[in-house]
């Protein structure tokens, strides 16, 4: 399987590239239109200020390959930031649009909380997951960030809580993406992206 | 469903190997970083840190090197420092494979510098390391390795450094480090309250007793510590075991 990893300069795509090595998955990373367009199975990860990634894809017009690609029904898996983008819009950046393949607006955690959400958490598990397929229930995941996606929506399979509940997984037919980061997750995040793999085989 | 208490070995190099000593006296090898942090990963830690402790030196390519060699063994997040004193520095640092950067001196001389890592990197890979040491009433800040005071007090820094865009305090006690005698809780717990962000203590542990303390008075949210790992006087598993038998949140992987 060869996983096209979408590289707009996120400072995670080396650890993401790497772990999916690990796996035995031949990886290539882009930030080009024509190789996105052309990719059997799509990565993207994201991590710090999602201005950073929206203006990026849009400097590169890659939104359009991306949705296009998606729409295709190509298995397409986004991290952190790479999650939060496929809703409508994010608090962190109002004037930029998602993709809004996902109903939902990003919001920054509660205050009554520390801030970012950073380390290891569990999670709650909503209905049958392919992505958390021979995955302990107690298993911890690391996370980063301090904005996140409603725990609503019909495509959450697993939900986190820090201060509030929020989307930590989210599976739709091809659409896959995950709140945490399973390339700094351990053998639970390499978990993650075995069973990743399995669905884009 | 909650956030674990977070244990962090520290590497502390020389660029290239791991030493130890308190502030470059007496410093002597105490391992190869690429073989601790495989078994750091592999034992259950939650984080590593890497610091180059002789930054003044130049060996910044000797380091860098480490960072990705280091990177390579790890399926946990990274921290790497030492020496970052401009966003350029703190670039080749994240391109070399680390997660977040660490800086301290170089922030108390130009606070800015936060907010352009911030800017660039996200609150989340920032991370202001604070050098403290009790003085009478209150805890100064201290730079250069602990050596030099300044004005500031270690809250109001504190507190201005989060402002400023740092994401996490890591918080060492100049009084405990290097003693074994435990963790400075009332400046750990003054930190944790004075900050929005987590708190990663530093300085003096040895006993598991030490890490209950601070996670519980000292409401610290990760706890760092060198040589008692390095050593295998204390094993990461076991500590972890203890924490959960005294009920604190920690991750035991399976």
């Amino acid at each position: 399987m060869k996983v096209t990893l979408i590289d707009y300069g996120a400072g995670n795509v080396p650890s993401v590239e790497r772990a999916f090595r690990r796996l035995g998955a031949e990886t290539v990373t882009t930030n080009s239109a024509g190789n996105i367009s052309a990719a059997r199975c799509l990565v993207l990860p994201g991590v710090g200020h999602c201005s950073a990634l929206v203006n990026a894809l849009d400097k590169h017009s890659l939104r359009r390959p991306i949705l296009q690609a998606i729409q295709r029904g190509v298995p397409f898996l986004g991290i952190c930031l790479g999650l939060q983008t496929l809703y409508e819009s994010s608090e962190e950046a109002p004037e930029l649009p998602g993709f809004g393949i996902l109903f939902g607006k990003v919001t920054r955690l509660p205050e009554t909380v520390k801030l970012p959400h950073m380390g290891w958490n569990t999670l709650r598990v909503n209905r049958a997951s392919r992505l958390l397929d021979a995955i302990a229930s107690e298993s911890y995941f690391y996370f980063a960030h301090s904005f996140a996606a409603p725990a609503a929506g019909e495509e959450t399979s697993a939900v986190c809580e820090h201060g509030r509940a929020f989307a930590a997984v989210v599976e739709r037919g091809n659409l896959c993406a995950v709140q945490f980061h399973p390339e700094k997750s351990g053998d639970a995040g390499a978990q993650v992206l075995r069973n990743f793999l399995k669905v884009a085989a | 469903m909650s956030l674990a208490h977070r244990i962090i070995p520290c590497l502390d190099t020389d660029g290239e190997r791991v030493v130890k000593g308190v502030h470059f006296e007496g410093l002597r090898d105490a391992g190869d970083p690429v073989e601790l942090a495989a078994r750091y990963n592999v034992e259950g830690a939650d984080e590593l840190v890497v610091l180059d402790i002789a930054a003044a030196r130049d060996n910044r390519p000797t380091f860098l090197e480490t960072i990705r060699r280091v990177a390579e063994q790890l399926a946990i997040p990274l921290t790497a420092g030492g020496g970052i004193r401009s966003l350029d520095s703190a670039r080749a640092v994240v391109r070399a494979g680390a997660d977040k950067v660490t800086i301290n001196t170089a922030a108390v001389e130009r606070p800015a510098l936060l907010s352009e890592l911030s800017a660039e990197f996200g609150a989340q890979a920032v991370v202001l390391a604070i050098d403290a040491k009790r003085e009478g009433a209150y805890w100064q800040v201290r730079v250069r390795g602990g050596r030099e005071a300044t004005s500031l007090s270690a809250e109001d820094w504190a507190r201005r450094g989060v402002e400023m865009g740092a994401g996490e305090i890591l918080l060492t006690s100049v009084d405990r480090d290097g003693t074994q005698s435990g963790f400075d809780i009332d400046l750990t717990a003054a930190i944790s309250k004075a900050v929005s962000v987590p708190v990663i203590a530093s300085g003096g542990a040895k006993l598991p007793t030490h890490f209950l303390e601070v996670f519980t008075r000292g409401a610290a949210d990760a706890a760092l510590a060198a040589s008692i790992f390095h050593d295998q006087v204390q094993s990461i598993r076991a500590l972890k075991e203890y924490l959960r038998a005294s009920h604190v949140e920690v991750r035991l992987p399976c």
